[in-house]
């Protein structure tokens, strides 16, 4: 049975994630802006992993962030059919695909990827998609997605979660609905409680 | 103090269900222990040397009677009969049972308490002063923005896996008395030059391994602003913070790799997309919470009191008691009353669900049925009459709740230590008793005056002992257990990180180490000088030699970094 869930509901998948070809030497996964390259001095995609990913050639396809951007043109024809997707991972950032296309609204689905559940850059990385990018498609969660993690993420932003094999997306389900009524403005709902409701004394 | 309305309520019952279905999951074995600990941590709960630990939350330090029966009741039923209060002005019980931890949170939430956010990597229970609304020096009750802020931070979805904890604390004092600058973000609330409630916001603090002053961010900041301004401080950490070492991953390590310039610049950028989004505070919502911080009903007192004044010239220990555990109020004839936890050979922030008990009774009948949780491990009633001081300080007495050490050697702030964490280096509790058992004369210890001491177990540093004017820091070396000592730390606005003097010490040594320490200031001092003081002035090198007069230094083993 698929675990994903799109909109409240389990549904199948239909995108194929792209992956990069594996490289022997250990990449270290805390790149960001300026910042993480100064301090860990290392880019994580090497040039030659971008040549060698292979993309199939039919259906609709999530291809890597890095790959997207260094060979946009290959995919011109399929995007305009709604076919390419895109994922990233925690470490990467959102501007360097901003910077080949201006309105992110042409890709139907952007995917990111969350290596260890105790990642939450993943969040803020929603959030940046939602309300600095004006993402508006379907945006999903995957890798190390479990049950606890999914209120945060719908607040974040996501509308879609791909949940962990090893688990239960029925079970998970229940998990969108923790709390009623949360404090804070968040992607989901920008008006915190007290601007929501009238707060009694 | 702030009280829930239903959704206040809601969300605490709905966490206490999902904490349920967390641990059952667990029990039931569907969450693998590395999953559950992250979302255990964040309901307060550690697995640590004997026995899991449960830290309930004590917002900014504030308590009803009510609540701390509930929670004396609860360490009688689910624990040995006894909590410690932490220095983040938490509670922590030592024995809970793990499969308990639901229930306890469930009884918790009936008198509007929880664990949520009292560990793990989120943002913590917020601090401020425990003479919050009632301190003299107070230019704002910062009580207000930090219940909006406790508010705005439970269950914020951008910030529920930070790279490490975050730890606010907020002050509206003239002299700080909440630590801001050993915070992730600390906030000084004044009044800038048209009279509007300004912030001075901090960041990068911190003690742990790499102890490290904060650094000013923003000096005026408009309090609308707030939490849209934490927004952009604590995402470009979410983001930009490392999470390849957890050692390095507080936010001061990623304030001093970047310096403070760039670090401000990208905080600001962050903000420009940030400022007067929803979450900007509106007067209307400070307002309604701060109604619930009004000042007192208090009587309108003369400032003397001639049955106070009496009983003082009669009753030497009633007198002593009154010049360190009452504090001065900002309301004509009334005090704050510290209720010291540090009698000595005891455990320092340790209650028993009897003295629990007391001090809500306490509380009830003489200071509105509030009291305060301080960072010094004590409780406070923030609002008794001083024609009320002398039964207070007969209950209190009667219960071993009237210690007359409140900033004096022996009011010792310590960690858990050995005795509990999983983590010490070595024992801490015990050091603090032998130390307290050495200076166990009151007269010699107002003689010494004012002055800190701080025991942590280990660098993760709890028990603050960068900052303490004496510090003391478990080692381990070869296996055993030996204290490093540093003078010259200190709180406050002039906060200082202290240097260590030299080759660490086994247990046995430290009350005699101690003591030369006092030795020497008490020969150097001038009249009015307080031990930090005479540190300041002369500097470690006389304490150092006399400390270290008969040991030869081949005697020592290679000393341990300090980190
Ligand atoms: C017994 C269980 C405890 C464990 C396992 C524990 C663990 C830790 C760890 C690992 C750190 C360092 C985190 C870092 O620097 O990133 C830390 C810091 C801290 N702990 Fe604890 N702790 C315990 C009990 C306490 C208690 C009882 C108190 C209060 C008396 C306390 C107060 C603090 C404070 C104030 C800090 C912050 C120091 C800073 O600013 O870096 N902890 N704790
Ligand atoms: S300072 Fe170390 S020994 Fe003490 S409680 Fe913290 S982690 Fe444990």
């Amino acid at each position: 049975m698929s675990n994903l869930i799109l909109n409240n509901q389990i549904v199948e998948d239909e995108w194929t994630v792209v992956q990069l070809p594996k490289v022997e030497q250990e990449v270290r996964m805390q790149a960001g802006k300026v910042v993480m390259f100064k301090l860990t001095g290392e880019n994580t995609v090497t040039a030659e992993q971008i040549t060698n990913t292979q993309v199939p050639a039919t259906g609709k396809v999530l291809i890597p962030l890095s790959v997207y951007v260094a060979r946009k043109n290959e995919f011109t024809s399929r995007l305009a059919n709604q076919e390419v997707g895109i994922w990233l991972a925690t470490h990467e950032v959102i501007d360097s695909l901003a910077a080949v296309e201006t309105d992110l609204n042409v890709f139907p689905l952007i995917a990111v990827y969350v290596e260890r559940f105790a990642d939450g850059r993943i969040f803020t990385i929603g959030n940046l998609l939602r309300t600095r990018f004006q993402f508006k498609n379907t945006m999903r969660a995957f890798g190390d997605v479990l049950r606890d993690q999914l209120f945060f993420l719908k607040r974040s932003g996501f509308n879609s979660y791909l949940i962990r094999a090893d688990r239960s997306a029925e079970e998970a389900l229940h998990s969108l609905k923790d709390f009623t009524q949360p404090y804070q403005g968040a992607v989901d709902n920008s008006q915190p409680v007290w601007r929501r409701v009238a707060r009694s004394l | 103090m702030y009280k829930y309305d239903e959704i206040d309520q809601q969300i605490v019952d709905e966490r206490v269900a999902q904490y349920r279905d967390q641990t059952q999951r667990y029990l039931a074995g569907q969450l693998s222990e590395d999953e559950f600990r992250p979302l255990r941590l964040q309901n307060g709960l550690y697995i640590q040397r004997h026995a899991p630990m449960l830290r309930i939350a004590v917002p900014y330090g504030m308590l009803s009677s009510k609540q701390l029966r509930k929670l004396g009741d609860i360490a009688k039923r689910y624990d040995r009969g006894y909590g410690h209060f932490s220095t983040r002005q938490n509670l922590q019980l030592n024995w809970p049972k793990l499969e308990d931890t639901p229930d306890i949170l469930a009884e918790l939430s009936t008198v509007q308490m929880h664990a949520i956010q009292t560990s793990g990597n989120c943002i913590r229970n917020i601090t401020t002063d425990q003479f919050a609304g009632i301190a003299p020096d107070e230019v704002i009750d910062p009580r207000a923005m930090a219940e909006v802020m406790r508010q705005w931070s439970t269950f914020h979805p951008e910030f529920a896996l930070l790279p490490r904890k975050f730890k606010i604390a907020v002050s509206g004092t003239q002299q700080d008395r909440a630590i801001v600058q050993a915070h992730d973000i600390g906030m000084e609330f004044y009044r800038d030059t048209e009279n509007k409630v300004a912030i001075k916001v901090w960041v990068g603090g911190g003690l742990g391994r790499t102890p490290i002053l904060g650094s000013v961010i923003r000096e005026h900041l408009e309090w609308q602003h707030a939490l849209t301004y934490c927004e952009a401080i604590i995402r470009v950490y979410n983001l930009h913070g490392r999470r390849d070492n957890m050692y390095k991953a507080r936010i001061k390590i990623l304030v001093k790799a970047l310096g403070i310039d760039e670090f401000r610049n990208q905080v600001e950028a962050e903000w420009l997309h940030l400022k007067d989004n929803p979450n900007t505070i509106t007067e209307a919502e400070l307002a309604r919470v701060a109604k619930h911080f009004e000042a007192m009903p208090y009587e309108s007192l003369p400032a003397h009191d001639a049955s106070f004044d009496a009983a003082i010239a009669s009753n030497p220990a009633f007198a002593a008691w009154a010049k360190r555990c009452l504090h001065a109020h900002k309301t004509p004839g009334y005090r704050a009353v510290t209720l010291s936890l540090k009698p000595h050979g005891k455990a320092p922030g340790d209650a028993t669900s009897e003295q629990m008990q007391v001090v809500a009774d306490l509380a009830e009948q003489y200071s509105f049925g509030e009291l305060r949780v301080s960072h010094e491990q004590n409780l406070i009633l923030a609002d008794v009459k001083l024609s009320d001081a002398y039964a207070v300080w007969e209950k209190a007495r009667a219960s071993g709740l009237a210690t007359p050490n409140i900033g004096l050697l022996t009011d010792i702030i310590c960690c858990p230590g050995g005795d509990f964490c999983s983590l010490a280096n070595a024992k801490s509790i015990p050091i603090a008793e032998a130390i307290q058992m050495q200076f166990d004369n009151l007269d010699y210890l107002h003689d010494i005056g004012d002055i800190e001491l701080n025991i942590s177990g280990c660098m993760n540093a709890c028990g603050h002992h960068h900052v303490g004017h004496i510090g003391i820091l478990g080692v381990d070396k070869d296996g055993s257990e030996w204290y490093q000592v540093t003078i010259g730390g200190k709180q406050g606005n002039d906060a200082s990180i202290g240097t260590v003097i030299g080759p660490s010490f086994a247990a046995d040594e430290m009350p005699g180490v101690i003591q030369r320490l006092i030795d020497v200031y008490i020969k150097e001092r001038t009249d009015e000088e307080r031990f930090i003081d005479t540190v300041r002035r002369i500097g470690i090198t006389p304490f150092k030699a006399h400390v270290y007069a008969d040991k030869a230094v081949k005697d020592n083993k290679p000393e341990v970094a300090h980190v």
